[in-house]
C-alpha cells in the first residue's frame, strides 16, 4: 500500500495549531498546540492572541508530527492547508507556513475547505464514505448541515446557524452558570446529574420556518431564554439548579441537532450520518443521534473526540483524498478566505 | 553565500536573493509588490520568481534573512513563518533584522525612520550620525516621537510629514535589501546559530477580559 499519497496537513483556522500526517487513509501523525488556555479570561477566542500563538508553534508542531510519523517533508506527497474558512489573521499562519514549506520542499500545494476537512477526518477511522452522506459538524465556529456526494467534487450546503454556533451557546450558557470556557465539557458533565425537565424553546422548528429553514439553526433565542429562567430563579431567591439547567440546555440543543440532520438524510434518501466538530464530543448529542438513526435504518459514524475538534489529520485527510482523485494543486498565490464558501472544497 | 531576504513588515511585499562573500556582498535580484492587503498571496510567488531570475533553486541557498518590523501583524507574520519554515525545511540558519533598521539613517545626520502603524501611530527609531539606532524601536502617535532628529525618512515619515517638524525625504520609504543583507553579514559568514524569528510586536492584543454576565430581564 506504499503507492498511496503522503500527505501533510496543517491546520490554524481558530485556536489549534494542528499538523497531521497521512499515507492514504491511514492516520500517521497528527500533533496539535493549543491557545485554548490564553483565551481562558476572554471567554472566547481572541483572533490576535490565537495568531501569535499560531507562529510560535509552528514549527515545533511541524517537527513532532514529522518525528512521530517518521518521515522527512522531502518524503511527502503533496501539502494540504486549511485556507478557510475561519479566522482571517490566524488562517494566514498556517498558508503562508505551508507555502514556504511547499516551496522550500518543492512539493505541490492544496488550499482546502476547513468543512470539508472535518467530513473527510472520519475517513481515517471508518474508511471511505458511502455516496451520498449527510455530515453534520457542530463546534465553536460552526453549524452546519451538508450533503456529501464525493469529497472532491462536490458539498452541498443544505443549512446552517442563523446566529450563533452550537459550540458559542454551550460557551455562554456555561458562563451563565459560573461555568468554565470552553463550555462544552463542563455542561455535558454538569447535565449527567441533572434531568432535563425545563422547556426551553427548539429555534426552527415551528412549522412555519419549515419553509426557508427547514434545515437551518438558531441559538441566540436558546441562549436568551436559558439566561431569562436563571434570572427569574435569581431574583426570586430561589437556588439555580444548575444541573438541570444544564440538561434541559444541552437537550435542546441536541434535540434540534440531531432531528435535522435525520430529517435531511430521508429527504435525500442517505443511510450515512457524519458528525464532526468539537460538539460531536458531546455525550448526549450522540446518544441522542444513535438513538434515532437506528429507529429509520441510518448509521452514525462519529470520529473519535481528538478527530472531531480542529486538528492537522482531518486536513491531510482530506489533501488525501484530492490527491488521490487526481484533483490539481492550488496555485502558490492561493490566498487565506475567511468567509471560503463550502462549494469550494479546494482552492 | 546564497542569501534569501524576505520582508512583510509595511504595504512592501519584498523577496530577495543576495550573494555574500568573505569581504562584501551583492543584491541579485529584487521582488517587491506594494499592496498592504496581501501578503500572504504575494509573498510565496516573489520568492520562486526572484529564484527563477537567478538561475538558483531553494536548494542554493545558504540562509535565510527575514525583517522582524515592527509592522502590521497580520503582514508581519507572513514573512516571519515562511522564513522560518523554508530555514525548518532547508535546515539552513534564519537571521532576524528590525525592519526600521533596514531603513536606517541617512550618513551625517540624526535621523527618524518611521513606518505607518495603522490607527494613526506610526512605528519608528532614531539613528545616530553613524547610522547606529539611539532610540526605538517604539509604537506612537505622530506627535509623539523623538524630535532631535534632523531629517526623516520612511512611508510613516512621508504620511504625517506635515506633524513631524523634520524635513523628509522621499527615499527609502521602506526597509532596503540591501540593508538587510548589511545587517546580517557578519552572522552569515560566521555561520552564527539559527534565530528565533520573533516579531516585534510593541503593542498588545486587543483584547478585553469577560466580564460577567448581562441581565436580560428589563
Ligand atoms: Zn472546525
Amino acid at each position: 500500500m506504499t503507492d498511496e499519497p503522503l500527505v501533510l496537513g496543517i491546520e490554524t483556522s481558530c485556536d489549534e495549531t494542528g499538523v497531521g500526517i497521512v499515507r492514504g487513509t491511514t492516520l500517521l501523525a497528527d500533533a496539535l498546540a493549543s491557545s485554548v488556555d490564553l483565551h481562558a479570561r476572554f471567554g472566547g477566542v481572541v483572533p490576535e492572541v490565537a495568531s501569535r500563538a499560531h507562529l510560535e508553534a509552528m514549527v515545533p508542531t511541524m517537527q513532532r508530527a514529522l518525528d512521530e510519523a517518521g518521515v522527512t517533508l522531502a518524503d511527502i506527497d503533496a501539502i494540504a492547508v486549511t485556507s478557510g474558512p475561519g479566522l482571517a489573521g490566524a488562517l494566514l499562519v498556517g498558508v503562508a507556513a505551508a507555502k514556504g514549506y511547499a516551496v522550500a520542499a518543492e512539493k505541490p500545494i492544496y488550499g482546502v475547505n476547513h468543512l470539508a476537512a472535518h467530513v473527510a477526518v472520519d475517513t481515517l477511522e471508518h474508511g471511505p464514505l458511502p455516496k451520498p452522506a449527510i455530515a453534520l459538524l457542530v463546534s465553536g465556529g460552526h453549524s452546519s448541515l451538508l450533503l456529501v456526494d464525493d469529497l472532491a467534487g462536490g458539498v452541498v450546503p443544505l443549512g446552517s446557524t442563523i446566529d450563533d454556533a452550537a459550540g458559542e451557546a454551550f460557551d455562554k450558557v456555561a458562563r451563565l452558570l459560573g461555568m468554565p470556557f470552553p463550555g462544552g465539557p463542563p455542561i455535558d458533565r454538569a447535565a449527567r446529574d441533572g434531568q432535563a425537565t425545563i422547556a426551553f424553546p427548539r429555534g426552527l422548528t415551528a412549522a412555519k420556518d419549515q419553509a426557508a429553514h427547514r434545515f437551518d439553526f438558531s441559538f441566540s433565542g436558546l441562549k436568551t431564554a436559558v439566561a431569562r429562567w436563571v434570572e427569574a430563579r435569581e431574583r426570586s431567591g430561589e437556588p439555580v439548579p444548575v444541573n438541570d439547567v444544564a440538561a434541559s440546555f444541552q437537550d435542546a440543543v441536541c434535540d434540534v441537532l440531531t432531528a435535522k440532520a435525520i430529517a435531511a438524510c430521508r429527504q435525500h434518501g442517505v443511510d450515512t450520518l457524519v458528525i464532526g466538530g468539537g460538539v460531536a464530543a458531546n455525550s448526549r448529542l450522540r446518544a441522542m443521534a444513535e438513538e434515532r438513526a437506528a429507529k429509520v435504518g441510518i448509521t452514525v459514524r462519529v470520529p473519535r473526540p481528538k478527530l472531531c475538534t480542529d486538528n492537522g489529520a482531518m486536513v491531510a485527510a482530506l489533501g488525501s483524498h484530492l490527491v488521490a482523485a487526481g484533483v490539481r494543486p492550488s496555485r502558490l498565490d492561493l490566498p487565506a478566505d475567511s468567509a471560503m464558501p463550502l462549494t469550494l472544497v479546494s482552492v | 553565500m546564497l542569501v534569501l531576504v524576505l520582508d512583510t513588515s509595511t504595504p512592501a511585499v519584498t523577496a530577495a536573493l543576495a550573494d555574500v562573500t568573505p569581504t562584501g556582498h551583492t543584491v541579485l535580484a529584487e521582488l517587491r509588490t506594494v499592496d498592504g492587503r496581501a501578503h500572504g498571496e504575494l509573498m510565496a510567488p516573489e520568492i520562486d520568481e526572484v529564484l527563477r531570475k537567478s538561475d538558483a533553486t531553494v536548494r542554493d541557498l545558504a540562509a535565510i534573512v527575514a525583517g522582524t518590523g515592527p509592522g502590521p501583524f497580520t503582514g508581519l507574520r507572513v514573512g516571519l513563518v515562511t522564513a522560518a519554515s523554508m530555514g525548518q525545511v532547508l535546515g539552513i540558519p534564519t537571521y532576524g533584522v528590525c525592519s526600521l533598521d533596514a531603513i536606517g539613517g541617512v550618513p551625517g545626520q540624526v535621523t527618524l525612520a518611521a513606518t505607518d502603524a495603522r490607527r494613526r501611530e506610526v512605528y519608528w527609531a532614531v539613528y545616530d550620525q553613524s547610522g547606529a539606532r539611539i532610540e526605538g524601536p517604539h509604537v506612537d502617535v505622530p506627535d509623539a516621537v523623538a524630535h532631535q532628529a534632523m531629517v526623516a525618512v520612511g512611508d510613516g515619515a512621508l504620511k504625517y510629514a506635515d506633524r513631524l517638524g523634520v524635513k523628509v525625504l522621499d527615499e527609502p520609504r521602506y526597509p532596503v535589501v540591501d540593508a538587510f543583507v548589511r545587517l546580517a553579514a557578519e552572522r552569515i559568514r560566521a555561520g552564527a546559530p539559527s534565530e528565533p524569528l520573533t516579531p516585534l510586536y510593541l503593542r498588545r492584543p486587543d483584547a478585553v477580559a469577560a466580564g460577567g454576565h448581562k441581565p436580560v430581564l428589563q
